[in-house]
């Protein structure tokens, strides 16, 4: 007589082959013949424009990435045009850069164009004024709020009535007497054997 | 077997559901059988799940497009080592293979821990069954959470892994994170067990202890090869972009970090008892919260799942779990009073303390930055961008201090230092510190860059110190060599030296940071045959000769391979490859946008690192961006020692031999025994 768990035990393992096979395999499907694809040029990525002196210039690449890239990638204009080559924003943004530091503005004054039609949200980090300063002293301040605070309460939950403990001053405090040596031999060749 | 696997979900829900029921509404206590049958409520669920498992898997080896998940991560030409990653490449599947690891986890806890820990067994059964039910509800009830969703045709094949997910740290980077978010669950649900059946003596805390270091050790390991991942895939020559989802993991290593530390003072002393509670808590609710920024699109990241209505179960789960959590830890706050007090500032107790509070002010910290945005939109009603500058700058000087407190905790002493304690032990490493601040200096280092170094070397010396102690006192108590003395110090001190190496390995990551400051970075169009030569920072120049292109087909993809020829200061060092990559289904349609494998040429001191962007239109000449990146694999090196150092931390047998011999135990904890103590070897 088999008993219900054995029965429900092997009906189980019965039926998840029996489950498994009746899935239907997918059909094959033809792969196409290759249209001569590696002469396509998007083999190598969206065709770029050649290199300027100005892609290389220092004072355009600081100013970019003090500025985000508005493709939603995160990162700052500089690193997503020498990154992520399938972007449109950043060589276009990098490109109205180069225009208008060439035309005579300063990084400042672009920095501001941008603030002006994108919002804050521009620049990569929010610039050390206003309420933007609680972003960024608030962690240092509470840190060191802490680091007080916490001496304080140490000292304080030793002065009132506590009972000295001899410190680890050197040799005669914090080595032991030959009877605690000779117990830890002991325990340390217990572990041995 | 969708329906296979939509049953499994189902089961799985109901057997996590009732075994919770029975673990919070019962009283097993007064009945064996059924404490029993709540901790095999574990094992029902893990089944459920492993079939659920099986029936994915099974739709996606065999190319069951008709399954919406399969053909949006799949296609018949993806090569099938990443058949087995697209089981998590996308938020469906990602949902139940948390479920199903959380399930494995729930059961191994049963299975493993010690029978003298039974009175909480149950109440961790019904603790991990109720947060993986919660994680199979989203599954069955979330939009977008079924992984057994079917269409309503079957496309002939499937879109294909997106191509950055086509890269061997994908394969282990996400299971690797997983695996530490999920097995926090663990000590989380001791922790909540033993509030709940009042056993708040160190039991708890020994039954869990392990479990505490594997997460760890999972969560280090994968941020490490999430670095590695960035680092090779993306093309940036970065390895930490401070995204809020990349913060998402970072926080609970941090708190979870600082509870590895504070933990041995609640061993030790009986203290701090709250104060771990909490930081476990938190650390699983860190993890939570990290879910929640992925799957809720609450934060702009390039990590982020697609939004859905799923970061919703994820918020509401978050906020139950913390009220319910900290309320139950409020009414047992009298029970968790400490066995005993702080006795001075200048003590390895306060030492750990100030350690957890740089450890929990950083998470804080990029917790406030990760947040600032959706603050700053509240308040003002101002969007902003929190970025890498705003990171750096808040959180390098806590970084600098937390790494000299790495150095300063080891060397003083337990409950209270003397002035001669410290001089003693600080001599050499403050002189190292010194003498690696001058060599630094004298290279040209400055501000942080300097800082970090000279603490570095300061952090080290600390660690050597603590080795030479330690092996020179097994030396002259037992007429050992060096090298078997060094080998049974660190066996019977597992905890201990394990944590040093860590140590080191910490410091390898804040070395290797300091060279991500000097990268060298420069775009430059080459024809076949045409070099350019870059200045390393290191003082030398690198040559690159741009060979020419290949083109060629290779597994699911069409490939353009620039080759270039590389030399240091005339010495070859070898060719390195960069690719564009354009990948195609088995049709030979495109299916994403075209991606890049980086070119790299790698030792200890720096990585060439070549990017080929394209080939501008009608011209032969082909662009790239090539950078000299110092001290990069520092960072790998780093991780390799931290999983050392954490896996003989955690390895089996030494907290016995240590609970069974108070005396070692003593020895470890650096109490009057020279194994520790400034006058070892004196």
């Amino acid at each position: 007589m088999i008993d219900r768990r054995r029965f429900l035990a092997l009906g189980a393992v019965a039926l998840v082959p029996a489950v498994l096979r009746a899935q239907d395999e997918a059909p094959a499907v033809p792969v196409a013949p290759d249209a001569d694809p590696l002469r396509d040029p998007f083999t190598v990525g969206r065709v770029r424009d050649s290199l300027t002196a100005m892609d290389s210039d220092a004072v355009i690449i600081a100013l970019e990435r003090r500025l985000r890239c508005t493709c939603g990638c995160t990162l700052d204009i500089y690193t997503c045009r020498t990154t992520d080559f399938t972007c449109t924003f950043s060589p276009a943004l990098h490109k109205e850069i180069v225009a208008l530091y060439t035309a005579g503005q300063t990084p400042e004054q672009i920095i501001a164009t941008f603030v002006a039609r994108e919002g804050e949200s521009i620049l990569m980090a929010p610039p050390a004024e206003g309420f933007n300063l609680t972003g960024y002293l608030l962690p240092g301040l509470l840190m060191a709020a802490g680091l007080l605070g916490l001496i304080a309460w140490i000292m304080r939950r030793k002065a009132p009535g506590a009972v000295p403990t001899p410190a680890a001053t050197g040799p005669t405090a914090t080595r032991p007497d030959e009877d605690q040596l000779a117990e830890l031999r002991r325990a340390l060749d217990e572990v041995d054997a | 077997m969708t329906l296979l696997g939509q049953f499994a979900l189902w089961a799985g829900f109901i057997l996590g559901l009732w075994s919770a029921g029975l673990a919070f509404l019962t009283r097993w206590q007064e009945r064996p059988d059924v404490a029993l049958t709540i901790r095999r409520g574990s094992y029902a669920v893990l089944v459920a799940m492993l079939v659920a498992a099986a029936a994915l898997w099974k739709g996606i080896f065999s190319h069951d497009f008709n399954i919406e998940y399969v053909a949006s991560y799949t296609s018949r030409n993806l090569p099938e080592y990443y058949l087995i990653s697209a089981f998590w490449a996308g938020q469906k599947g990602s949902l139940l293979f948390w479920a199903v690891v959380l399930a494995i986890f729930g059961a191994l806890a049963q299975w493993l821990t010690p029978p003298r820990f039974r009175d909480l067994l149950p109440y961790v059964a019904g603790i991990t069954n109720l947060v993986a039910a919660f994680f199979i509800s989203v599954m069955l009830f979330g939009e977008g959470g079924n992984p057994f969703e079917r269409l309503a045709f079957t496309p002939p094949d499937g879109r294909g892994l997106n191509p950055q997910l086509q890269n061997p740290g994908m394969i282990a980077h996400p299971p690797m994170l997983y695996l530490g978010y999920i097995s926090l669950t663990i000590p989380f649900a001791f922790a909540i067990a033993a509030l709940l059946a009042r056993k708040l003596d160190a039991g708890w805390i020994i039954a869990m202890r392990k479990w505490a270091i594997v997460s760890w050790i999972f969560l280090s390991v994968g941020i490490t090869i999430g670095m590695w991942w960035a680092y090779l895939e993306l093309g940036w020559g970065g390895v930490w972009a401070w995204d809020p989802v990349e913060n998402a993991s970072f926080h609970p290593w941090l708190t979870l970090t600082a509870f590895l530390h504070s933990v041995m003072i609640q061993e030790k002393r009986g203290m701090l008892k709250r104060w771990n509670m909490s930081l476990i808590i938190g650390t699983f609710l860190l993890s939570i919260f990290g879910t929640f920024i992925t799957r809720s699109g609450v934060i702009a990241s390039v990590h982020s799942f697609t939004q859905s209505s799923v970061g919703y179960f994820f918020l509401a789960f978050l906020l139950v779990t913390a009220i319910l959590s900290f309320t139950l830890l409020y009414t047992r706050w009298e029970s968790l009073t400490p066995d005993a007090t702080l006795e001075a500032v200048a003590s390895r107790e306060a030492a750990f303390l100030f350690n957890n509070l740089a450890l929990v002010g950083i998470a804080f910290s990029v917790l406030w930055g990760t947040l600032f945005p959706i603050i700053s939109e509240a308040v003002r009603g101002v969007k902003l961008t929190v970025g890498p500058p705003f990171f750096e700058r808040v959180n390098i000087p806590l970084g600098l201090f937390l790494l000299f407190l790495t150095g300063v905790g080891p060397l003083i002493a337990w409950r209270k230092a003397s002035a001669r304690n410290l001089q003693r032990q600080f001599i050499v490493p403050g002189a190292t510190f010194a003498l690696t601040l001058m060599a630094a200096a004298a290279f040209g280092l400055r501000g942080y860059t300097l800082m970090t170094i000279a603490l570095a070397g300061f952090v080290l010396a600390t660690i050597a110190q603590e080795f030479g102690r330690g092996i020179r006192a097994r030396m002259s108590m037992h007429g050992e060599n060096a090298v078997l003395a060094l080998g049974r110090l660190m066996a019977r001190n597992r905890r201990r030296y394990g944590g040093y190496i860590v140590h080191v390995g910490v410091v390898c990551y804040f070395v290797a940071a300091v060279g991500q400051g000097f990268k060298i970075k420069e775009s430059h169009e080459m024809v076949p045959g045409e070099s350019v030569t870059l200045a390393s920072p290191f003082g030398h120049e690198v040559t690159f000769t741009f060979l020419g292109v290949s083109q060629y087909a290779q597994l699911n993809r069409q490939v353009s391979a620039a080759t270039l020829e590389v030399s240091r200061g005339g010495t070859p060092l070898g060719t390195t490859v960069s690719e564009k990559r354009q990948h195609v289904d088995s049709f030979g349609q495109r299916t994403f946008e075209p991606s890049t494998e980086v070119g790299l040429i790698s030792n200890l001191q720096e990585d060439l690192y070549v990017v080929y962007a394209g080939t501008p239109d009608g011209t032969e000449r082909s662009r790239f961006e090539i950078s000299i990146i110092p001290l990069v694999n520092w960072f790998w090196i780093g991780g390799v020692i931290l999983l050392a150092g954490g896996l003989l931390a955690m390895w089996p047998g030494g907290p016995q031999i240590r609970t069974k011999r108070a005396v070692l135990d003593d020895a470890q904890a650096g109490y009057g025994v020279p194994l520790t103590g400034a006058e070892v070897g004196a």
